[in-house]
């Protein structure tokens, strides 16, 4: 059988899967369409969230981040791991004791007014909106790259299929595929690390094999790899950072985007008790960490492999590499993954100094210019997209073609799911927010669920829309998601619950703060709306303010959101004596069974 | 009535200290240990790299699964004491 049969066959059968599980749970009521009755057990719930939580962006491109940049960006998986402490701690067993479908519902109660409902509206759907974009954009590679079809015919099949079963199957139809789609990708993803691991240490876990021998050298797996990267005029892969500051705030600005993020929450009011909706933050985490502690080890053992790949003597060397360096091997003996990818235009290789072998080094480090001209390079002759490791990482270990089968299931799982938990956030927001509690609340609990799937269809389109025509890159987009998320969502809630002296006019003037300062911020060095060459200052570390980079501003826009917020509030009246009974009420689990069937 | 309201004011002020010290400890491991304190750490060496690059990709993620499940734990015995459970 040919890979793309296999491939074909893999993605089929996990589809097939999903979509028999959204029909079988198909939703009856509208409570059962957002929250899947409120009877989810939270080992399931924490598994969905998982799933929804996990997107394309951890899936595929976060092991090419780590790898490429080491140390240095050990934030992506602090940030999105550590959010969930907050989330744990801080919002989700209060949300739950509140009892309402969705943020805004939380958000326009407690600052009782329609004005903080709304903007709370439109951060969710700016945020989720933006983010959703990424996982068409991801979903439409996945499966461009491995059913053979163009980019753009791999975006509408996405389209297709989440429109299939986010409409028809409501969150409870989501809720259940998701628990699918989170053991597919998990079991895709590791299954290729262990084998890796298993290889190149002899230790089959990942997590543990990263820190173990090298066997072919016998020196520790990492300082091998540090090793080899110095001799090649590349960072050291554990150097530390100089900029601790901005390395703090991107961290910071990913644990708040995480806490903010409405597909997230919602997740928290799917179950039955306030106990159960922390022990369900722990399961998410567990489950997110499966992935998480293995997406180092991916990373450091492809840069590995990368490199001795393209210099096979250096991988038995040690500390005398001048020799292994100056042997590469000739293009024409690359392996049959190399000429795979190659097709893709992800990897090229350029012979600049016409010697027929394959240079690859940092030429723009210039403390290792001179060593590069002694050996007669004429400059880096490889280049490797970072977002192909976790994809082309079984062709790199030579693991067979079922393995490449299930990572490309595996890989349009992560991107779907996601999309999917955005969709219904962003429908439940128009449907239930915007229409039944502001424009026409009079609707039919029928017309509300109509309203909920057309605005689901609409966003879909929307999205696989701006998926063609894509506003940035997809980190770009991304981490606007996030900051957004996280300068204007998170204080909200997180003051609502913990502040009795917060008004409505402080929230809404905080929210529109942080939102306000993050967007000019990013803006400024990235263009006005993605737009290129509408941006005020170039986007390099020399212009940004304190070194803090836009990615990083999320978290300074919820530090603004909370200080305007305060002061505001300060100046104004006191909350009416109800609300602050709210407030109480929310901080204690008794009576949230009855909170529920309000 | 005033017991009811003093119980439910304790309870809060013991939940209250209890996120503190967790965040503490978050804090710590991530921001501390994993950033700005990693160059304190760089002497203890973690196969072939040092504890505080292992915090960064490892021991955080690890520490902040132990904090919630600690926080679930202790909460339900808080709900309990103070008679606050569902």
């Amino acid at each position: 059988m040919s890979q793309f049969a296999i491939n074909l066959l893999f993605v089929g059968a996990s589809f097939a899967l999903y979509i028999g599980i959204a029909i079988w749970a198909r939703a009856g009521s509208t409570k059962d369409f957002y929250v899947a009755g409120g009877g989810v057990h939270p080992i399931t719930n924490g598994m969905a969230t998982a799933a929804d939580w996990m997107s394309a962006a951890s899936f595929i491109s976060m092991a090419g981040l780590l790898a490429s940049g080491g140390y240095a960006n050990s934030s992506f998986l602090m940030g999105w791991t550590g959010g969930y402490v907050i989330l744990a701690l801080l919002l989700a067993p209060y949300l739950r004791k509140f009892g309402k479908f969705t943020v805004p519902d939380f958000i326009g109660d407690r600052f009782y007014s329609t004005t903080a409902r709304t903007v709370a509206v439109v951060c969710l759907i700016v945020a989720s909106v933006t983010y959703v974009i990424g996982q068409m954009t991801g979903a439409g590679v996945a499966f461009s790259r491995f059913l053979e079809v163009s980019n753009t015919a791999g975006i509408w099949i996405a389209a297709v299929i989440v429109f299939l079963y986010a409409v028809f199957g409501g969150m409870k139809g989501i809720t259940y595929t998701q628990v699918a789609q989170y053991v597919v990708l998990i079991i895709a993803y590791t299954i290729p690390a262990v084998f890796i691991a298993f290889q190149l240490t002899g230790n089959p876990i990942p997590m543990f094999g990263m820190f173990s021998t090298h066997s072919e050298s016998g020196m520790p797996l990492l300082a091998k790899l540090s090793e080899v990267l110095v001799e090649l005029g590349f960072r050291d892969y554990a150097a530390d950072v100089s900029n601790k500051l901005n390395m703090v705030l991107f961290t910071l600005s990913l644990m708040v985007g995480t806490a903010g993020l409405p597909h997230v929450i919602i997740r928290f009011f799917t179950v039955p008790r306030v106990a159960d909706a922390r022990w369900s933050a722990g399961w998410a985490l567990v489950f997110i960490a499966l992935l998480y502690l293995t997406a180092p080890a991916v990373a450091s053992m492809a840069r590995l492999n990368l490199m001795t790949t393209v210099y096979p003597e250096a991988a038995g060397q040690v500390e005398n590499y001048e020799e292994a360096m100056t042997n590469p091997i000739r293009y024409e003996d690359r392996p049959e993954w190399f000429r795979t990818w190659e097709n893709t235009g992800l990897i090229t290789f350029t012979d600049r100094n016409g010697d027929g072998m394959i240079q690859f080094y940092n030429d723009g480090n210039e403390a290792f210019a001179e060593t590069a001209a002694e050996r007669g390079w004429a400059g880096n002759e490889l280049e490797v997209n970072n977002d192909i490791l976790v994809l082309a990482n079984p062709e790199i270990a030579n693991l067979p073609p079922w393995v490449i089968g299930l990572i490309a299931a595996g890989g349009i799982a992560a991107a779907l799911s996601t999309a999917a938990g955005l969709l219904l956030a962003i429908s439940s927001a128009i449907s239930h927010d915007l229409i039944k509690k502001t424009i026409n609340p009079n609707i039919t609990e029928k017309g509300e669920m109509l309203a909920a799937r057309i605005s689901m269809a609409g966003a879909i389109l929307l999205a696989t829309y701006l998926g063609l025509n894509p506003p940035g890159f997809a980190a770009q987009v991304v981490a606007l998601a996030f900051g957004i998320a996280g300068a204007s969502i998170f204080p909200a809630l997180m003051m609502g619950i913990f502040s009795k002296r917060v008004n409505s006019k402080g929230a809404v003037t905080g929210m529109l703060a942080g939102l306000g300062a993050t967007l000019v911020y990013i803006f400024t060095y990235l263009g006005w709306f993605f737009i290129p060459g509408t941006n005020m200052l170039a986007n390099t570390p020399d212009n940004w303010i304190l070194g803090i980079s836009p990615l990083s501003f999320g978290a300074i826009g919820a530090i603004i959101n909370f200080a305007v917020a305060f002061a505001v509030s300060k100046a104004t009246e006191e909350p009416p004596q109800e609300i602050q009974d709210l407030v109480e009420s929310v901080r204690y689990p008794k009576g949230a069974g009855t909170a529920l069937d309000h | 009535m005033a017991d009811e309201k003093s119980n439910a004011a304790a309870y809060w002020s013991a939940n209250v200290r209890l996120i503190t010290g967790c965040l503490i400890v978050w804090a710590l491991v991530s921001y501390g240990f994993a950033i700005l304190l990693r160059p304190l750490l760089s002497g203890i060496p973690v196969g072939g790299t040092d504890l505080g690059f292992w915090f960064a990709q490892q021991g955080s993620i690890l520490t902040f699964i132990g904090i919630i499940f600690f926080y679930a734990w202790k909460m339900n015995k808080l709900d309990e004491k103070f008679g606050l459970g569902e």
